[in-house]
């Protein structure tokens, strides 16, 4: 099967490669590009443990080819932090005990991400159902809540 | 998980798309691939080629006119649950657009690739079915059709994950009228809690004068493999005064509409879902009548 060349900038720097139409973003930015942050979980599109912003809104990237992204603008977990500064999300998921073992986080952050800027100032019920694609096995949720809820209050919402 | 293999093709246009289609055997349109994408990957389908439809900006967006809303097949679900327009112009809509999956779900699935993959548990054909939508269809044409023909719901769903599309045509846009100031509408499901999913949908679109029901337009998927309109709800709503009595004697007729082979499976038994199609029924009538809120 003929390979397709794709180019995108992913957090900022641009990629290019040929790939298999086949590929899967998940493994591209992963395998390709080296990007490890972003987990795999699940790999049908239920756990969200993928989730990167894609041209600024929230993709599972297990859930979309490589050559779907050609020419997007990707921002992986890698790319939140400024200047070695933390996001203020991240931050709150450290403060907050948001996470255990860590798998989910890089996706619960990236759709937290989304939700703060489409919904500044959420209720606890608005990132419950924010959350509603992103499964967690350990925090039972609680923390994660907490986390988003205290983002938004240091974000200025 | 890997697909098997295949070829890809950008399309950049609609005519290029059907040029395609006839030119690569066994292709198949890919949208946002939220519902392609998982069978590929578990091999329940295998296209030598996909054409990707996805950068093709006339299958986008939504123009609301005096009679019709019409939603451009590639318009993505958080699309038009954000849009103001739609929200204005059907509620009904946008608030079916907002209770679908997740947001990631909701960024990338369209509702043109949700209506052509026609699940029994989406929720598009069963609100699509109440609203009587019409559905914008352009091919190569042939003997048999013309390039672009305009289908009603009711014709348009035809069977499990079938769908009126003949080969080689694209779906171009859905066709919503638009509701009155005497219609009310609603949309009642009960959800898969992993997936959001209906188990059970019920979309009512009613018409009051007067304080008396004078039409009903009634759909219930998620048991069935295809919407169907629940005609001796309707009936027992029209010419009636709507309250929780009647609405509740009307929506438990709809095992009558509900004859034949139900489906069902190990989280929802055909007769469950039989039995809450009425409870959605009532849900989704009490809600338009504003007895009940969300
Ligand atoms: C985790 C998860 C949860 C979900 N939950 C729900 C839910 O609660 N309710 C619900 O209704 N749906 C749900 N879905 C399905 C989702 O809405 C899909 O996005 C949708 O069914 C398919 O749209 P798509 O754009 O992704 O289509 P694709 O997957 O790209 O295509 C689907 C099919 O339609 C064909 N096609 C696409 N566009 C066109 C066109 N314009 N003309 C002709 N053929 C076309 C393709 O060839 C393919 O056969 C869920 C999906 C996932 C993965
Ligand atoms: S790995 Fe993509 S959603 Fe689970
Ligand atoms: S912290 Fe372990 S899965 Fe969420």
């Amino acid at each position: 099967m003929a390979k397709i060349p794709i180019s995108m900038t992913i957090n900022g720097k641009v990629h290019q490669a040929e790939v298999d139409p086949r590929l899967l973003l998940v493994h591209f930015i992963r395998e390709d590009v080296g990007l490890t942050g972003t987990k795999i979980g699940c790999d049908t599109s239920q756990c969200g443990a993928c989730v990167v912003m894609m041209n600024g809104s929230t993709v599972k990237s297990c859930t979309c080819l490589a050559v779907q992204a050609d020419g997007a603008d990707i921002m992986t977990i890698e790319g939140l932090a400024t200047d070695g500064n933390l996001h203020p999300i991240q931050e709150a998921f450290w403060d907050n005990h948001g996470l255990q073992c860590g798998y989910c986080t890089a996706g619960m952050i990236m759709t937290s991400v989304e939700l703060l800027q489409r919904n500044p100032h959420p209720t606890s019920d608005q990132v419950r159902a924010g959350l509603e694609g992103n499964l967690c096995r350990c925090t039972g949720y609680q923390n994660i809540v907490k986390s988003v809820l205290a983002a938004a209050e240091k974000m200025g919402g | 998980m890997y697909a098997a293999e295949f070829d890809y093709h950008k399309a950049s246009s609609v005519a290029e798309a059907i040029q395609m289609l006839g030119q690569y055997p066994d292709a198949k349109l890919l949208a946002g691939g939220h519902s392609l994408l998982p069978m590929l990957k578990m091999r329940l389908a295998n296209p030598t080629a996909l054409i990707d439809i996805g950068g093709i900006s006339e299958l986008k967006g939504i123009t609301v006119n005096d009679g019709t809303v019409t939603i451009g097949a590639l318009t993505t679900h958080q699309e038009i649950a954000a849009s103001q327009d739609i929200q204005n112009a059907c509620m009904v809509v946008a608030e079916a657009a907002e209770g679908i999956g997740d947001p990631q779900v909701r960024n990338r699935g369209t509702i043109g690739g949700n209506v052509v993959h026609s699940d029994p548990a989406s929720d598009w054909p069963t609100v699509l079915t109440a609203l009587n939508a019409r559905f914008v269809i352009q091919g190569p044409g042939g003997i048999t059709h013309r390039a672009t023909r305009t289908v009603n719901a009711s014709d348009f769903f035809k069977g499990l994950f079938e769908t009126d599309l003949k080969e080689n045509e694209v779906l171009t846009a859905i066709e919503v009228p638009r509701l009155n100031s005497n219609q009310l509408a609603e949309y009642a499901k009960m959800a898969h809690p992993a997936s959001f999913y209906a188990v059970v949908g019920a979309s009512v679109v009613i018409t009051v004068e007067n304080d008396r029901c004078t039409a009903a337009s009634i759909a219930v998927g998620g048991m069935v493999p295809n919407p169907i309109r629940a005609s001796s709800v309707e009936s027992a709503l029209v010419g009636q005064q709507l309250n929780a009595e009647s609405v509740r004697a009307a929506a438990d007729l709809v095992a009558n509409d509900l004859s034949g082979s139900l489906m069902g499976d190990f989280y929802a038994s055909a007769d469950y879902r039989k039995a809450m199609a009425a409870v959605e029924t009532r849900h989704a009538l009490m809600h338009a009548i504003g007895l009940a809120h969300h």
